[in-house]
Formats: C-alpha cells, structure tokens, sequence
C-alpha cells in the first residue's frame, strides 16, 4: 500500500510542522501550496498525500484543526501547530540538523585530510 | 506516547466506526477550489485549471483509502471481515465444519488430556517449593551388587555436616495403630527425622512442624498429624495442640496439623497417603550407641543448598567418601566399593513411569498429527470445490496475500473451534474421565483441568490450525485462472498438484495410523502374556486381611514380644477365623509375604551370611525375607520341590529353619543340594545362631509378575516373629461382610488391634497391572481413533478421486468398458495408497517398537504376528473405506454424467 519511501514521509511531516510553525494557522491547500513555492519542481508529491498524513499528525497530537473561513469567506479547515507537536518540530529540527552536519562533514573529507 | 496516543483513537474511532469521510470529501472540494481559482488567475480556461487543479491532487479514491486507514485500524478491520466471512461459510456448510470441529475436538482434547496427566506427573511431581533442591540418598555397594543399604547414625551426621546440604533426613513409611478411642484405627504414619519437614519446606498449618536441630536419641514424643486425620478422629478441634494421641501403648504429643493440600513425598499411593509423622533420632534406647557400621535400612531425603547443582553436589560427595574411606578403612571395605548416590526426588518417585507417560503422550500426538491431517486434506478438498468462487474474487482483484490470510482466518477458526470444543468436553467429563487414571500412577498434584492446560489447547489448537490450514490456503491461492474460469473441474495444473499434496497426507495418516497399531498390538500381547503368565501361586478364591500388632517402645510393655507369646494370639486368632462362614483354609505371614503387595517398603533386603562362605565384614548378598505361617505355601498353592515345608512342631525352642525358592538355590548354592545348608539373617526377632534350609519351593511370580526368579527366603512365623501382620483366608466368602467378621474375631482375642484393607489376591493381582493396563487401554484407544480417522480420510481422498475422474469414467463406460474393470481401477488407487502407507509405517514402527522394548514383556519389539495382524487390518480397512467410492464409480450413469460436464 505504501509508495512513498518512508523517509520521504517523514520529511514531509516536518515540513508540514515547519510551514504550520512560520505561518500560524494554515488550510490544506495553503500548506500544499507553502511547500510547493519553497521546494520548487524537486519534491514531486501529489497534493492529496498531504490529508492523510495531518490526520496522522492529528491523532498524535503535534497539531490539531477545526473549521473556519478563509480569505474569501470560505469554510475551510484550518490546522494549528500544538505546543506538543512545537517540542517535536524543536527536537526533529535538532536531529535533522545533526544528521545533516555529518552527512555534510562526511561529503567534505578528502584523503588527505585523513592522518 | 505519541504513537500510543495516535492507537488509541484509532482503536476508539474503529471501535465507535467514527468516519470523517464527510470531512475528507470537505476538505478535497475546498482544496480543488483554491487550486482551480489559482490556475484561472494563471490565465487556463476554467476547463483546464479544473483539469490540472484534479491532477495536481492525485486520485481522490486512493486518497480516500489512505486517509481511512490512517483513522482506523485496517489489519483489526480486515480480520473481522475476515471473521464474519468465515462464520458465515461456516454456517453454510455446517456438516463440514462439524466434522472437522469434531475431529479436531478429539485430537486436542485427547492431547490435553494426556498433558494434564503429564503436567501433574512428570512437569510438576512435586509440590514442595523449591522441588530442584531435593534430592534422594542412596548408599549402594556395587562390589557385592547391592544397593539401595541405608546410611547409619554417624554417616548421617557427617553427610548434616558436610556443608553439602541444608538438612538431610532418615524416613520410615510404615503404619500405626492408633488406639484409645472405640474402635482402634490403622493409620499410614512415617517415622521421620525432626528435620523431615524441612527437608520438604513445608510447614504446619496450626501448631509448628519438629524442631530440625533436635538431636534428642529416641522418639521425642512428638507427633504431626495431616489435615485429613485431624478432621476424620478430631473433628477439626481448634484445641488439638498439646492433646496426646496413643500409638501402640505409647503417648505421644501433637505439635501440628499439615495444611490439607500437604501430601508426603513416596513410591506407592500409601506413602503419599501419611497422615501422621513421628520425630524419631533412629538410635538410642534400647538398642546400642550408633556405629559407623550399623546401617539402617531407612530411606534417605535431603535438601541441597541452593547454590548447588545436584551434579556439583555429587562431587562434593565423592570427594567426601574417598575421605572417610581413608579415615575409617575397617568400615568400607574395598571390595564392596561403597558409593553414596544422589538422585533428583523428583525422578524417584516418577521412576519406571516415565515411559509409559512418554509412550502415552507420543502416541496421542500421532492422534493429534493424525486429525491435522485429516483436516488438512478436507480443507483441500473443499478448496477444489470453492475454486470457482476463489478464481472468481481473483479475477476481481483480490490480492493473493489477501486471499491466504481469508483461508487461513477460516481454517484458523475452525481448529480453534476445535479445541474449545475438546476442552469443553473434557472439563465437563474430567470427573469421569479421572477414574481411569490408576490410583498406583505417581502424582503429589492432582490432576486439574486448570488455566494452564487451557492454554495448552489453545496453543496447540492454534499452530496446528497454522501449519495445517497453511498449505491448503497457500495451494488454493496459486490458481491458474484462466484455465479455472474456462474449463471447471476438468482437472486443471493446480487441482493436480493438490490431489497429490492430498494423496502425501493419506499416506501419512495411514503410516502414522500403523505405527499407533503396532505400538498398541505389542502392548496388548505383553499385557496379555503378563495376564496370562504362569504365576506359581495360585490366587483364586484367596483373601488377604491386614493387622498390626503393637509395637511400643519399650520393650517391657510388649506382650507380643516372643515368639511364644505372638504364637498364642496367632494360632487363637486363625482358629477362629476357620470357623467363619465359606472360610476353608487360613494361613498368617508379614506383610512382605503378601503376594504382589503394599508391602514392598517394609520388605527389605536383608543380608544372608552363609556358612563356610561370608563373613560378616565382608558385605554378604542381600536377600528377600518372608515370614509365614506353615499353611501359607498350601493355601497359595505353592509348591515343594525339596525337603520339607514347616510343620507345627517347629517353635521357638527348636532349632530355627528356613525354606527357600529355586532362584535362591540356584543363586547361592549353584550345583549342591541347599536342603541342610546353615545361614545366618539378623533381624530383631531372630534368635542368635544358624538357620538351616529344610526346603526349596518352586519359583513363583509373589514379587514382581515379570520376573520369576528373584531369591526368596522364607521364615516360620512361630521362630520368628513379625508385628506387621496379614491373614489369608482361602474359601467362598462374602468380600463385603469378611472384614467386619474377621476384626470381630480378632478383636474377641485382642480388643486393641485394627483390622484393615480386605482384598482379593485377584484384585492385588489386577491392581498390580494397573499402569501397565491403563497406558496400553489409551494406545489401544488412540489407535482405534487413527484407524477410524485414516479410514474416513482414505475414504475422502478416493471420494474425491472419483468425482474427479468422473468424465473419464463416464467415457469409457460409454466407449464400452467393463464396470468391473472400473471397479477394479478405483480399488487398485485406493490399495496403492494403502500400500505405500503400510510401507513409510512399518517403518516408522520398526523404529518406535525399538524405542519402547523395555516396555514389553515376553514379545519381541520385532513379533513378526503382530506386524502381519496389523498390516492386514490396516490394509482391509483401506479396502473397505475404497469399496464404496469404486461402487459408486461403477454405477455411474455415463448420459448423465457427461451432459452435467
């Protein structure tokens, strides 16, 4: 049932808790739309994948929604970052950046810096 | 937590079937209208934006599916699809299921019932904490072939001392008189170091147990009595402590009352039936101080200290009976090559039982492996006839994961079914179903149906459902669809590799079914051949009845003390019981004497110095003694080959004889006449001196009926007296009266003593071949139930053969083909069956009657009838359960059957 890599999820998942943190309160779209714009065309991801996965955020608590009007007065549901899911964005962040500065080290060694 | 947090409301929206569907499809309508009103303003007809806005999402369906599975739980929810599809298939064939429940049902449920036997028995055999640490002593002298002779008073310290054990303790199962109150009682009592208890770990449940350090010489006049006496002669009187109870004239003081689940450790079902212990030091007054030589021949239980390993333990011990053979070399002779062994409690008292548990818990798993089988091959056959609807749902999209895991819920159910059923019936029968197991089967437990034989049968109901509902639903899976939507039943690629997974079951079942016979056949003829052995007495019509004299602790008080003054009440007491109703002959001997009886512990070996060839230091033979009266060997039929038998002339005052059997000649005096042969046996009623041999008698089967020729001794009671007393009565009597009559004749010469246990000699004898009747009535049982099951499934698979081949049939009757020849194919398919189990099971027999010879008796493991009896069973079996397929075969209607194709 699963096509999307796993890792590839879990980075979505943090996209989503990182828009939903620099943009407050934000609807699907708005948060489709958010990653779409900062990414570019590299992340090809249908759009809907993005629904099942807030409702998985949803039920472990990192964000939580409710219905409301948007800018042009529409009903929509709109998603709120949790101050649990604010500690998971702040942890996951760390994580990310750690294994992203070894990677990083890893790449930059050339043979003769090795003793 | 968060994942905990995330199952939780999944598991609460499943559970309340909660959906936000509605809120999905919300959701998915706003997102195109943001994304199309986005598009339109990038300048694409309203047409195309709508277009790219539907794209850009992805397939809403798929969505859909995601985002349900993500709000509940999809693995619970597909099982109890699953669930509710397989009840209901259940439903709609329910004389399928019965029959596979059924069989199931018989196979769990004889499983567990034999676990339950074994659990009690072999798992859990003793129910004392610690049961790892116990251990048995066991001083033997290989150097002269003897074992099993007791440890003396100065040894037993040493062994106390030696660091190796937390307490070691002298035991004495025997009985008691218990007098004082109106009727005098016989009790099964067990004199006992103070330290018993604690060897045991067990505690009093009112008043305390024996102090373990008490080192007081004698009894120390105290007593404790189980929970079952207290109740019976106290009626549970909360006041019982400090009370004195009378045991052959002697007061002793009861200190405690054993909690009622107490049962005493033991070799025979009396035994673990004591109900009083007596401390006793083993030693002292009267008798002299305690020697390094004077071996008691007491049994020996202790407890290891817990850090020890009963084979650590073992060393330590050797190392400690290498030092006392350098410090004391007058008492270990060398040649006898003394040993001190330790040996698992446990293992004891399980002894020559375990085989026979094992033989019985092997031959009910080939019951149970038999109708796994048998399910196995009706799930298949079933399948073939659902591979319409299976080709049907792939065709549709079914995954083939899914499928497998629809059959395996479904077969799943049926073998749990299964073994609830069995469980049921065996938990409602387990009252019934317990008078079966012989009194004589060695179990402190008793047998429960508990929670953990429940989850015994669950459990095996459960991987057999797995292993055996595996295969079919995976071969079910692999149709070829095509072939199977086009051309129904006309035997497509995989039909064929399943008849022939059908046909490796069959033979299987078969083969599994012989090996079950075999093993039943060679039991029966052993235990027919046992029944039927030639015993050398003659136990028909004759009666035992059991007293015990007095035996108090000080001598001075004894009046049954000589010989002379037993001899009075025991010629008064048989006189009398000659005149009571029917009564023909009667006879007295010691309870060793009784023929195949309980007497086994007091019966002890005893050392035979013969003249001209031991001498005392150097560890004579040990024979078995028996004391009787000179009726005995007539009114037992036994019969006299040399010399003499006692006459009434011989007394206290004359010189002491003996009679031995014909093993004894043979063993101790090979190749001379043993008539006037002198030897000495001590024992406490034996006059000092010689004893000469006036007559040999010829073998008989008194001690064990497998073997005739263990060496007997055999004493005058008038020479020698014994306090452990049973009269013979040879005669039509009235088993149910002769008790109260025979007590009113003794009592009217001795008001004091009890008179207990009546038995037949017959029922001694049947008891004796208890286990041995009970473990070959279960093979038998279990082998009936694989030859019915092998029937049935030979019966199926031919059956199924023949539906299968039916076009086949139906041409060539119709091409002109004799119907006896059609006859003749669909048996010979059935015999070849039958023939290629019959060859995997003789083989398998072979094995299996190697692996269980030492539990046959007077049959060879290989008995060349018993193979041919079984074989031809099986064979006409198998030819019977085809006969009736072939018939239908041969009657079928070729019209018919080919315009039904």
């Amino acid at each position: 049932m699963k096509e999307k890599p796993d890792v590839l999820q879990g980075t979505l998942a943090l996209m989503v808790l990182k828009t939903l943190d620099v943009m407050g309160t934000q609807h699907g779209w708005g948060i489709a739309r958010r990653i779409e714009q900062i990414s570019g065309d590299l992340l090809a991801v249908n759009q809907g994948t993005l629904y099942p996965l807030l409702l998985k955020l949803e039920h472990e608590g990192s964000i939580s929604s409710q219905w409301g009007a948007s800018e042009n007065n529409r009903r929509a549901r709109f998603y709120r970052l949790t101050e649990a899911g604010r500690k998971q964005l702040r942890a996951e962040t760390r994580d990310w950046e750690q294994t992203a500065a070894i990677i990083t080290r890893f790449f930059n060694v050339k043979a003769e810096d090795l003793p | 937590m968060r994942f905990l947090r995330r199952f939780l409301i999944r598991l609460s929206n499943f559970v309340t079937r909660r959906s936000t569907d509605q809120r999905l499809r919300e959701e998915i309508a706003e997102h195109l209208a943001f994304q199309t009103e986005e598009n339109l303003r990038t300048g694409m007809s309203p047409a195309e934006a709508r277009r790219q806005a539907r794209l850009k999402l992805g397939a809403a369906e798929a969505i859909r599916e995601d985002h349900h599975a993500e709000q509940s739980l999809p693995f619970v929810e597909n099982l109890f699809q699953d669930l509710r599809f397989a009840v209901r298939m259940l439903l709609r064939s329910p004389g399928f299921s019965l029959i596979v429940i059924a069989t199931m049902a018989l196979g769990v449920g004889a499983t567990t019932a034999i676990y339950s036997v074994i659990d009690a028995t072999l798992l859990h055999p003793l129910p004392y904490p610690h049961p790892s640490e116990l251990v048995r002593i066991e001083a033997n002298l290989p150097g002269v072939g003897s074992h099993d002779v007791g440890i003396s008073i100065p040894e037993l310290r040493d062994l106390q001392n030696s660091g190796i054990f937390q307490y070691v303790s002298l035991c004495f199962h025997g009985s008691e008189n218990v007098t004082g109150s109106a009727q005098p009682t016989h009790i099964a009592g067990a004199t006992v170091s103070p330290s018993y208890l604690a060897v045991l770990g067990v505690d009093a449940a009112l008043g305390r147990t024996f102090d373990p350090h008490d080192a007081t010489p004698g009894s120390n006049g105290e007593v404790i009595i189980s929970d079952g006496l207290w109740k019976r002669a106290f009626g549970a009187d909360p006041h019982i402590l400090g009370k004195s109870l009378r045991l052959d004239n002697d007061l002793f003081q009861i200190v405690g009352v054993m909690p009622a689940s107490f049962r005493d450790q033991g070799q025979t079902s009396e035994e673990r039936g004591t109900e009083l212990w007596a401390a006793d030091g083993f030693y002292g007054d009267p008798s002299s101080p305690p020697m390094r030589g004077t071996r008691s021949p007491y049994e020996t239980i202790a407890r290891l200290q817990p850090s020890l390993s009963p084979e650590a333990a073992q060393r330590h011990l050797d190392a400690l009976v290498a030092s006392w053979k350098k410090q004391y070399p007058a008492y270990y002779p060398p040649q006898a090559a003394w040993t001190i062994h330790l040996t698992p409690l446990a293992e004891t008292l399980v002894g020559n039982v375990r085989q026979s548990l094992i033989l019985l818990s092997g031959a009910v798993g080939l019951v149970l492996l038999i109708s796994c089988v048998n399910v196995a091959n009706l799930l298949l056959a079933r399948a073939s006839a659902r591979g319409h609807e299976i080709a049907v749902r792939q065709a549709l999209g079914a995954a083939r994961m899914r499928l497998i895991r629809q059959h395996l819920t479904e077969s799943l159910l049926l073998f749990v079914l299964g073994g609830i059923t069995g469980f049921a019936v065996l938990f409602c029968a387990r009252k019934f179903l317990l008078q079966f197991v012989p009194e004589s089967l060695p179990r402190l437990n008793d047998i429960s149906i508990s929670w953990g034989v429940l989850a015994f049968a669950i459990v095996v109901s459960v991987a057999a459902g797995t292993i055996f509902g595996l295969a079919p639903a995976w071969l079910t899976s692999r149709l070829d669809l095509t072939t199977k939507l086009r051309q129904e039943g006309r035997g497509s690629n995989g039909s064929r590799r399943r008849s022939r997974l059908r046909h490796v079951l069959v033979i299987g079942e078969l083969a599994l079914s012989l090996v079950l016979m075999v093993a039943a056949g060679l039991l029966l003829r052993s235990f027919w051949d046992l029944f039927k052995v030639q015993l050398g007495f003659n136990p028909t019509r004759v009666m035992a009845i059991e007293t015990t004299l007095p035996n108090p602790n000080d001598p001075n008080t004894d009046i049954y003390h000589t010989a002379t003054q037993e001899s009075v009440f025991l010629r008064e007491a048989l006189r009398r019981i000659r005149t009571l109703p029917g009564v023909e002959e009667t006879a007295v001997s010691d309870r060793a004497a009784l023929p195949l009886g309980h007497g086994q512990s007091d019966l002890r070996q005893r050392p035979m110095i013969r003249e001209g060839q031991d001498a005392q230091s150097s560890q004579p033979p040990l024979i078995n003694t028996s004391i009787v009266s000179p009726e005995y060997f007539h009114v037992l039929g036994m019969t006299l080959i040399r010399g003499r038998l006692f006459v009434d002339q011989d007394l206290e005052d004359t010189p002491s004889i003996a009679v031995i059997n014909q093993a004894a000649a043979h063993t101790y005096w090979p190749n001379q006449d043993p008539v006037g042969k002198r030897f000495i046996v001590r024992s406490r009623a034996a006059k000092p001196g010689w004893t000469t041999i006036v007559g040999v008698i010829a073998d008989a089967r008194t001690e064990s009926l497998a073997d005739a020729g263990i060496p007997q001794v055999y004493f005058d009671i008038y020479q020698r007296p014994d306090k452990f007393l049973a009269f013979y009565l040879r005669g039509q009597v009235d088993p149910s009266a002769i008790l109260a009559q025979v007590r009113t004749q003794i009592q009217s010469v001795d008001a004091e003593l009890p008179v207990f246990r009546a038995e037949t000699l017959d029922d001694v004898l049947s008891s004796s071949l208890s286990v041995r009747r009970f473990s070959m009535e279960m093979v038998a049982l279990f082998a009936g139930t694989a030859l019915l099951l092998a029937g049935l499934g030979i019966y199926g698979t031919i059956s199924f053969l023949v539906h299968e081949q039916s076009r086949e049939i139906a041409i060539r009757l119709a091409l002109g083909a004799q119907r006896r020849n059609i006859l003749r194919m669909v048996l010979r398919q059935g015999l070849t069956l039958a023939g290629a189990g019959v060859g995997v099971g003789l083989v398998g027999a072979l094995i299996v009657s190697h692996l269980m010879a030492s539990l046959l008796y007077g049959v060879s493991p290989y008995d060349l009838s018993t193979f041919a009896g079984v074989t031809a069973v099986l064979t006409a079996v198998a030819i019977a359960a085809s006969y009736v397929p072939a018939l239908r075969a041969m009657r079928l209607d070729p019209i018919t059957t080919l315009h039904s194709e």
